[in-house]
């Protein structure tokens, strides 16, 4: 029992930003002349090398997006040698219709994001306080999904849309094609299910003398409980929608329901350069913001499924 | 059994109560009916309520094209035709076509270089990052950038960067170090790497997010007693920090591994796997067989090249977990 506590411990999310410094240099370390000026340099250096990497791609794009097209054409690398061109932004809007995709793009992201967290929710309520008989022999089969990476399952589940079994008809060009195999996403429920479990079960036990059913129980105790894992899979089902491309690009054969990042290709050659910039920038805007307001969960997450994997 | 068939269910019910005991089964109906209602009261329905959506969902999207992958390859089919049996005559075309030889070593080539990059860079990183007394936060923030940028657009701002004229944005910084312009995706032996180069931009990020993770898990102590002992800081990173995250480390080697034998993007958006199937890919094969065929789709060879793509990443990480078995056991 006790190992069993100390492992689950070891395995809880670690924030990144919030410790203190690692640990491998001491502080009398950091005294000595040689590795304070040898370390702090390094340091100094690594933050210039990360703005140019990390940043550069990104600022050189909003400039870009920005510039006559020529002039990103001659003189890549020169800030607005010809001054900015704000026409390329609502071209995009215009000419490429931007708009559009943004919003089937918000319209996939926010189906996928749903029912993720339907099936991920319920399924590890079930599993893990419900646990009905044969949840192992279900929980061994959700683990043997994690071994078939999604991408090989393209070809069947393709077949399985455009000629659905049983249904019949086709789900092809309907959201339904995407929203629902986003949902079989076995990580996620791994994830919830740990969380689940470390939920403490005098609050279960109490909930239920108090007679408190198992829908009252999930929505009135175990979800208000789980903030954060919520919001951990949320932020990631909205990520890994917006970046998705190939799936959407089998089953959204038309183009005016296609997300943007199956358009952004389509468009390429027939668009001018720096308008096609533009429609890229629009495209990176909701995840980089995102981003940056919900950077400790997206990091803590991350770091997360390290430890999950591991 | 027939006997008690007839007897009042009420009667029994109640009889059962009253005299029952666990080891003295009364007849099966009853007994039966009497689990059912326990299973009713104590929230089976709702048990089961609550399974619905993941068995559905998984069911029909997760286990179901599994069996119907296995059952593609080894069939012919298309959507004219009824589907045919043909055993095992997918995967001897496919091993036979030209390209597959190609189209593996490509992939191995890939992943070799991408671990080359990709591998011990973000270590570096993140063991400067965790070091750091304070802004740790901004360098997380600066690694991980990228890692949100949608991969579409991270392939096509990188396609303009590659651009191989004299005024691309790469051959603009190559000639102000006085390097000549450099043919990048367009020339057979640079566009691999140029791949990965993106390829590694626009994923070490996780990797490092995951070290700092790691990192923090280290025992302290361990390194003061280290200190105590007289280690330098290459000692400790040697003695103590890489042996304290030899598991993290090796579960992302593997991952980055499997990972990038599934490249598919980068080989699809660059260069369409030219110059001369200098990138063609597994996945990117995969791909052409089931979608990008102009002579009608050949799902049978695409499914089999997906279950050998499968087979070979499990026997692959079998093998790798037992070698490293010994290293990675605490």
């Amino acid at each position: 029992m006790s190992a069993i506590r100390m492992r689950r411990r070891r395995e809880r999310p670690k924030r990144v930003t919030e410790v203190p410094a690692g640990g491998l240099v001491l502080a009398s370390d950091w005294r000595r002349p040689s590795v304070k000026w040898g370390l702090g340099t390094t340091q100094a250096l690594l933050l210039v090398v990360l703005v140019i990497i990390g940043l550069g791609p990104i600022l050189w794009l909003i400039k870009a997006a920005i510039t006559p097209t020529q002039d990103t054409l001659i003189q890549p690398m020169s800030v607005f040698p010809h001054g900015t061109d704000l026409s390329n932004i609502s071209n995009a809007w215009t000419q490429v219709d931007i708009g559009l995709y943004l919003k089937n793009t918000i319209v996939l992201a926010l189906g996928s994001w749903a029912s993720q967290l339907i099936v991920s929710t319920t399924g590890a309520y079930a599993l893990s306080v419900l646990r009905p008989k044969w949840g192992s022999l279900i929980m061994a089969l959700l683990l043997t999904t994690l071994f078939v990476p999604p991408v090989v399952l393209l070809v069947p589940l393709y077949l399985e849309i455009v000629h659905p079994p049983i249904f019949g008809g086709t789900l092809e060009n309907n959201y339904l094609a995407i929203w629902l195999p986003a949902g079989a996403s076995a990580f996620n429920v791994v994830l919830m299910k740990r969380f689940f479990d470390n939920l403490p079960r005098e609050i279960f036990e109490a909930a239920r003398i108090d007679g408190c059913g198992p829908v009252r129980l999930f929505t009135s105790i175990v979800l208000p409980m789980s903030k954060p894992i919520l919001g951990v899979v949320s932020l990631f089902a909205v990520l890994a929608s917006w970046k998705d491309f190939l799936w959407p690009l089998l089953v959204l054969s038309n183009p005016g329901e296609q997300p943007i990042s199956v358009r952004l290709p389509t468009i390429q050659s027939e668009t001018d350069l720096g308008v096609f910039l533009a429609a890229m920038l629009i495209a990176c805007i909701v995840p980089i913001v995102g981003f940056l307001i919900f950077q400790r969960t997206i990091l803590r997450g991350t770091g997360l499924g390290g430890a999950l994997k591991g | 059994m027939s006997k008690i068939d007839f007897m009042p269910s009420e009667l029994d019910l109640s009889q059962q109560a009253a005299i029952a005991t666990p080891s003295a089964p009364r007849g099966a109906p009853p007994r039966y009916r009497r689990k059912a209602l326990t299973w009713l009261q104590s929230g089976g329905l709702s048990r089961l309520a609550f399974l619905i959506p993941l068995i559905a969902i998984f069911g029909a999207f997760s286990w179901y094209p599994i069996v119907k992958l296995v059952i593609t390859s080894l069939q012919q089919t298309n959507f004219a035709l009824p589907a045919k049996w043909v055993g095992l005559h997918n995967f001897s075309l496919v091993i036979h076509d030209p390209l597959f030889p190609i189209a593996v070593r490509n992939t191995a080539e890939f992943a070799g270089l991408a671990l080359l990059f990709g591998y011990p860079i973000p270590l570096v990183v993140a063991l400067l990052v965790s070091e750091l007394r304070r802004r740790r936060g901004l360098y997380a923030a600066l690694v991980y950038l990228p890692v949100v940028i949608p991969p579409v657009v991270a392939v096509l701002l990188w396609y303009t960067f590659y651009n191989a004229g004299p005024t691309g944005v790469f051959n603009t910084i190559l000639h102000w170090l006085g390097i000549g312009p450099q043919p990048w995706i367009q020339s057979q032996s640079q566009a691999m790497p140029s791949l990965v180069l993106e390829s590694t931009w626009a994923n070490a990020g996780g990797t490092v997010i995951i070290y700092l993770a790691a990192l923090t898990g280290v025992n302290t102590e361990l390194y003061e007693a280290a200190s105590v002992d007289g280690a330098g800081i290459w000692k400790k990173i040697w003695h103590v920090t890489l042996p304290q995250m030899r598991t993290v480390l090796l579960v992302t080697m593997i991952l980055q591994i499997i990972g990038t034998a599934q490249v598919f993007l980068e080989p699809y958006l660059f260069t369409q796997g030219g110059p001369n199937n200098a990138t063609i890919t597994v996945l990117l094969l995969i791909y052409n067989y089931a979608f990008g065929n102009s002579l009608g789709p050949q799902y049978g060879e695409a499914a089999a090249l997906s279950v050998m793509l499968v087979a070979f990443l499990a026997l692959f990480s079998l093998i790798y977990l037992r070698a490293t078995r010994s290293w990675s056991s605490e």
